[in-house]
């Protein structure tokens, strides 16, 4: 959809309440977003309702910072509200516990305020200790990160516990913001694609559709029909090397070291085969305001070949995995997210479809050549645990194999007419939003643009919206099904805190 | 426990790398080179200014690339075809910095020679193992998964006596990723300064080198190179996997002689980078990819 800016935004006052009965009355919250403006800052909320996605927006007058929180009656807008606090300096009254989340600055510091077009200096980050919310006999906490014992991206879970449960974990995402909001001000749109492909590195192909469907939907083009079935095809690749990649996770941590082996093997022959296609492993370049670069590398008997060779190897092993009794009982009944907390948090992606949260915006809002390919719906996969994630993966991987096949078809099909790989995008004005199902779950953009040149660029990753209901599927656990926990929910620290 | 036999089904799937050279499919971005050309042509101002991240410059009419903030978007491959081109070749680490910027000069060549004596020496006890400790400094997340990799039956790096270590305490060598994110800067000036010498630090990609596409920010370094001393720096927008084993192996003195990079030669104040000499090719007949394909 595209925002017209200037009608829309209401009144301070009722914000709270008016996005609260939209939720009430059956939409999903998507997000609250900040934006520097002349005169104060724009909030804009975005819920999801059938098959489309709409806002709620007011300006916060300089004069007064705050507005009336949304999280009393709406919890997954929590974080959302932290961070609008680190990079605006706003207060949401009555939101209770508004700590540092994506960047803790020193009291007095510069905020980076996003869309002022401001330059900055760099700022220090405060890495004074966070409060610790637990106190009493026996509790003691332990800090896990920001440097991991492995490889992983930076973060740190703080577990404030006493004895072997696990009561309270906190978690601090800030350690590698890199400041890529601002970074995308003043950008042309051939360059924000690059960025958005940086701004989740795993969920590149993800990112860059989210972002250039929102600057495609500015200048009121289509996209070729092949470039639409293109974007397909890398963006199933991406989530089959990250449904794998979260399984080898769990292998990992269950010490199974063939399957580790194997599904790793697996993943690897994924990122080759990505990178013939396209020249990078991570289909970087692919994706272009207006179309696509080009055509697949190989053609498409070879790309048949290819997935001829590796989705029978990746069926075989992962419905192998599913009857190894060691493997199961790691993952049954750990880490559960109940379906009335995955509602409260309107979760996403293999998160939320494991906990009856089904909504897939390939499919409830098709873009590229979605909308034009046969697919089955999920069934929901009951019981909210780190099982539960990996059923709705194992199906997610098996339905991305069959898109890719049809995309494929599709192509060669068409073939003969010619292939036109992209339209051409004038310099676009005014500010809309783009979306698309990462691995992750959904990825939204709300980007503004002037001319051709980026004035304000939010990314919402669903790493971001996920991991803020991360905490509560720790109750019953202990200490050493985190990794497994961790793995299920198969985040990128990088879209987090970007 | 049907696992086992599941093990062997796929036969030898490991990199031969280095002992051989591997190759990687036609196609793949592994680096940009620069032919000569573009002397005085009007348009090369503004190529150099189509680069996003400023990697592109012009010395006495020449094109320079810096392959340390290159991110392989080809848009100069695409605009000046003549010039630049795209190689699958991924053995594009250097000690030095200098050294990611091509064509090579010959002024480098000595502190070149002497920086690389110097990590010789340095590394001379570790040549049996190496213990790597990585560190993300504000990465996109892909590094991860190339380092990740490594470990892959297609890399399998511990057959080199390369292993992955937790505790910075027993590590020789710390990889590090990202941007040099202003929250982590801590964390890796002490998680160098307690691993114990003999110690080497490598760049892993062009965020950690230069800081990539974002560069220097409010909360990027433009790299981490101010917090810590880097000794090689492997270039690549992730680098992949077998750039990474290159830099390593460059780092720790376990490179066979034919896969290190070159010295120029001397008489050449400039040198044109063709395909096949920047990198000594291989003295062997060059391998077919690993079973994994390319
Ligand atoms: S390929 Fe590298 S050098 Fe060429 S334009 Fe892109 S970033 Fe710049």
């Amino acid at each position: 959809m595209t925002v017209d800016g200037s009608a829309v935004a209401g009144p301070v006052d009722g914000f709270a309440e008016r996005v609260t009965a939209r939720v009430n009355d059956g939409a999903r919250f998507c997000g609250l977003f900040g934006s520097a403006e002349s005169d104060g800052t724009r909030l804009v909320a975005v819920v999801a309702v059938d098959g489309s996605l709409e806002i709620e927006a007011v300006v916060v007058p300089d004069h007064t910072p705050r507005f009336p929180s949304l999280t009393p009656t709406l919890a997954a807008a929590a974080w959302y509200e932290r961070e609008i606090h680190d990079l605006f300096g706003l207060e949401a009254d009555g939101h209770g516990r508004l700590d540092p989340l994506v960047l803790p600055l020193a009291p007095g510091s510069t905020r980076p305020r996003p869309g002022s077009g401001k330059p900055l200096d760099p700022v220090e980050v405060d890495l004074s200790p966070l409060p610790v919310h637990l106190r009493g006999e026996g509790v003691f906490t332990i800090p896990y990160g920001p440097v991991r014992s492995g490889v992983f991206e930076s973060i740190e879970y703080l577990v404030e516990t006493p004895g072997e449960d696990i009561p309270h974990l906190r978690t601090r995402v800030f350690y590698k913001h890199r400041g890529v909001e601002i970074r995308f001000e003043g950008m042309s749109v051939a360059d924000g694609v690059l960025l958005a492909e940086r701004s989740e590195g795993v969920a590149s192909v993800a990112h860059a559709i989210a972002f250039c469907e929102a600057i495609e939907r500015l200048a009121g083009v289509e996209i070729p029909s092949a470039a639409g079935l293109v974007r397909v095809i890398h963006a199933e690749l991406e989530r089959v090397a990250n449904h794998l990649d979260s399984v080898i996770r769990h292998t990992e941590a269950a010490g199974q070291a063939v399957a580790y082996a194997r599904l790793s093997l697996h993943k690897e022959r994924v990122q080759r085969l990505r990178g013939r296609l396209c020249g990078s492993r991570f289909g970087r370049g692919v994706v272009v305001p207006g179309g696509v670069a080009g055509p697949l590398g190989p053609d498409a008997g070879q790309l048949f070949a290819a997935l001829d060779e590796i989705e029978p190897a990746i069926r075989a092993d992962l419905r192998l995995l599913m009857t190894t009794p060691s493997f199961l009982d790691r993952l049954r009944g750990t880490g559960v997210v109940p379906a009335d907390l995955a509602c409260r948090y309107a979760a996403v992606g293999p998160v939320g479809r494991g906990s009856g949260q089904m909504e897939d915006v390939r499919f409830a809002r098709p873009y590229a050549a979605y909308g034009r390919l046969g697919h089955q719906l999920l069934e929901p996969k009951g019981d909210g645990d780190a099982l539960g994630r990996q059923r709705v993966r194992n199906d997610e991987i098996t339905g991305a194999f069959h898109l890719i096949r049809q995309a494929n078809d599709r192509l060669s099909e068409e073939a003969h007419d010619g292939h036109a790989w992209g339209v051409p995008v004038g310099p676009v004005s005014g500010e809309a939003l783009g979306w698309a199902e990462a691995p992750q779950g959904e990825v939204l953009y709300l980007v503004r643009v002037e001319d051709g040149r980026l004035v304000r660029v939010k990314p919402r990753s669903a790493s971001f919206h996920n991991l803020a209901l991360f905490h509560a599927a720790f109750p019953e656990d202990i200490l050493t099904d985190f990794a497994f926990i961790e793995a299920s929910f198969g985040l990128s620290i990088a879209g987090v805190s970007s | 426990m049907p696992w086992i036999p599941r093990g062997l089904r796929d036969g030898i799937v490991t990199t031969r790398y280095p002992r051989r050279p591997d190759g990687y499919g036609e196609g793949f971005r592994g680096r940009v080179v620069v032919h000569p050309g573009g002397d005085g042509d009007l348009r090369a101002g503004s190529i150099a200014e189509a680069c996003p991240t400023d990697a592109i410059s012009i010395d006495a009419g020449q094109f320079c690339l810096d392959r340390g903030r290159c991110i392989m978007c080809g848009r100069c491959v695409e605009l000046y075809p003549e010039v630049f081109e795209f190689e699958p070749d991924f053995e594009t680490s250097a000690i030095g910095r200098d050294r990611l910027v091509v064509p090579d000069r010959e002024e480098d060549d000595a502190s070149v020679a002497r920086t690389r004596s110097e990590l010789a020496r340095r590394v001379k006890a570790l040549r049996r193992s190496v213990h790597i400790r990585h560190l993300d400094a504000g990465s996109d997340g892909a590094e991860e998964w190339e380092v990740a990799a490594l470990t892959n039956p297609v890399y399998d790096v511990q057959r080199l006596g390369i292993y992955f270590t937790a505790s910075p305490k027993h590590a020789d060598l710390l990889l590090v990723t990202g941007v040099g994110a202003a929250g982590m800067l801590r964390s890796l000036q002490h998680t160098f300064e307690v691993m114990p010498e003999p110690k080497v630090v490598i760049a892993a990609g062009a965020d950690a080198i230069s800081g990539g596409l974002i560069g220097h920010g409010y909360a990027a370094r433009g790299g981490i190179a101010e917090s810590v001393p880097v000794d090689v720096y492997v270039p690549g927008s992730p680098p992949t996997p077998f750039g990474l084993l290159h830099g390593i192996l460059l780092a720790v003195g376990l490179l066979p002689e034919a896969r290190r990079p070159s010295t120029p030669p001397a008489s050449n104040a400039r040198r044109s980078v063709r395909p096949g000499t920047a990198v000594p090719g291989p003295s062997t007949p060059e391998d077919p990819p690993t079973e994994a394909g390319p």
